[in-house]
């Protein structure tokens, strides 16, 4: 796919082009209805650092950044956006798809259903746990290092802990997919499969925001701390 | 179709003595035997077998011995081994075994192993469908290996099949999968 998305390009054709680049606009608090705005000029009404909007926006296309350009790019909006990120997750798209599970659960024999909401309730708790875990150890520790203070808590700890998330995800959509009796045709049952899909996608694009460029942007930060 | 089985056995008492006991009445295998590790390899990479039955004494372990993945290993004891090593097979048929009891640990060995290519199957087998229920209720493999009185090694191949015949990954996914399908009861969750 070629990615040509440029700082002067209008921003409502940048998200014609790039239509899965929409769900990330509000955790920059941009909204829409930006008319024949640029790019750039949408960004500076809402505050957004042009540089780091358009470095997400090409990690969500699968172009990452080098070294240098992560160290050239003012990353003050990093962790208030990743923020965002997590309670978008948290209080909007796990709650949406909670209440298409529920209608899905109603049909269900109770115990099926029990179990099957349960199950989602601990994907829920591993997504919240796994987010909990950066903001009160990695963001922290970023402040402290943009502070130019010292710390003893190293990135590299965040990089082996970092597991996927995705495995339950996946077995959510393996179990509507093949297992839920009587969901053939079932709206209810399409619509969480799309929700889910997107929401998989959403976070395996959330998870290399922070592995390709997080990680780095930190390691490079402990380096001059040091 | 007759299941391929190679012996690697040094001595040829009991090798022979071993293939015909198994040959006795209806002859359900296919048997092939070698006295050194070197041959075996290359029986194994020439014809692929269904089923190994190996001195221990023979092999530094069954990971060792490039076995095609999925195909089960049953140790010939007649002497003291330590259980560790035993542990890493995925059966043990001692000397004094009668005929019945080698040709069930084999039939037991092979109805867990995964399919051949041939054959494509996502129905899971009796086996699997135990153990499945026992991760389900939250046991370990380990406890699951001593309920089962099967190796670690033997119960992380029957998970591998689940996996891939269910296509889910998660335990929580698996009790989900174990209470549909009516295999356990809700009050067995922990």
């Amino acid at each position: 796919m070629e990615i040509s998305i440029e700082h002067d390009m209008k921003m409502s054709e940048l998200v014609t082009r790039h239509p899965m680049l929409v769900m990330m606009l509000s955790r920059f608090g941009i909204t829409l209805g930006f008319g024949d705005k640029s790019v750039d000029a949408v960004c500076a009404m809402h505050g957004v650092d042009t540089d780091f909007f358009m470095l997400i926006c090409r990690a969500y296309l699968g172009v990452f950044p080098s070294l240098e350009q992560i160290t050239a790019t003012n990353m003050d909006q990093l962790v208030p956006y990743l923020r965002q990120s997590h309670a978008y997750y948290l209080s909007k798209r796990l709650p949406h798809i909670e209440r298409h599970l529920h209608h899905i659960a109603e049909r269900l024999p109770a115990r099926v259903a029990k179990v099957f909401m349960s199950f989602f309730d601990g994907y829920r708790q591993e997504v919240s746990a796994h987010f909990d875990y950066e903001e009160a150890c990695v963001f922290p520790h970023i402040e402290t290092l943009r502070n130019r203070l010292k710390d003893s808590y190293r990135i590299d700890t965040y990089v082996a802990s970092h597991g996927n998330i995705d495995d339950k995800l996946d077995d959510l959509l393996q179990i509507i997919f093949k297992y839920l009796p009587c969901t053939s045709a079932d709206d209810d049952a399409l619509d969480v499969v799309y929700d889910i899909l997107s929401l998989s996608t959403d976070l395996k694009n959330h998870a290399s925001v922070e592995d390709r460029i997080l990680v780095p942007y930190v390691k490079q930060l402990e380096q001059t701390a040091l | 179709m007759k299941r391929r089985v190679l012996i690697l056995e040094p001595s040829a008492v009991v090798a022979k003595g071993l293939v015909s006991l198994l040959n006795e009445g209806m002859a359900v295998w296919n048997i092939d035997m070698v006295a050194h590790v070197s041959e075996f390899r290359n029986k194994v990479r020439v014809s692929p077998p269904d089923l190994v039955l190996a001195n221990p004494m023979c092999i530094d372990s069954p990971d060792s011995l490039g076995l095609p993945e999925g195909c089960p290993i049953l140790a010939i004891v007649y002497q003291y081994y330590d259980p560790k090593l035993l542990a890493a097979f995925d059966g043990v048929i001692g000397i004094c075994d009668d005929r019945e009891a080698i040709t069930a640990k084999m039939l037991a060995a092979t109805e867990t192993a995964a399919p051949t290519r041939a054959s494509v199957a996502y129905e899971l087998s009796k086996r699997e469908t135990m153990v499945l229920v026992e991760v389900a209720k939250g046991l370990t493999n380990k406890e699951i290996a001593d309920a089962l009185n099967v190796s670690v090694h033997t119960i992380i191949s029957h998970r591998k099949n689940i996996m891939r015949k269910t296509g889910i990954k998660s335990v929580a996914g698996l009790t989900v999968y174990a209470i549909i399908h009516n295999l356990i009861d809700e009050s067995a969750l922990l």
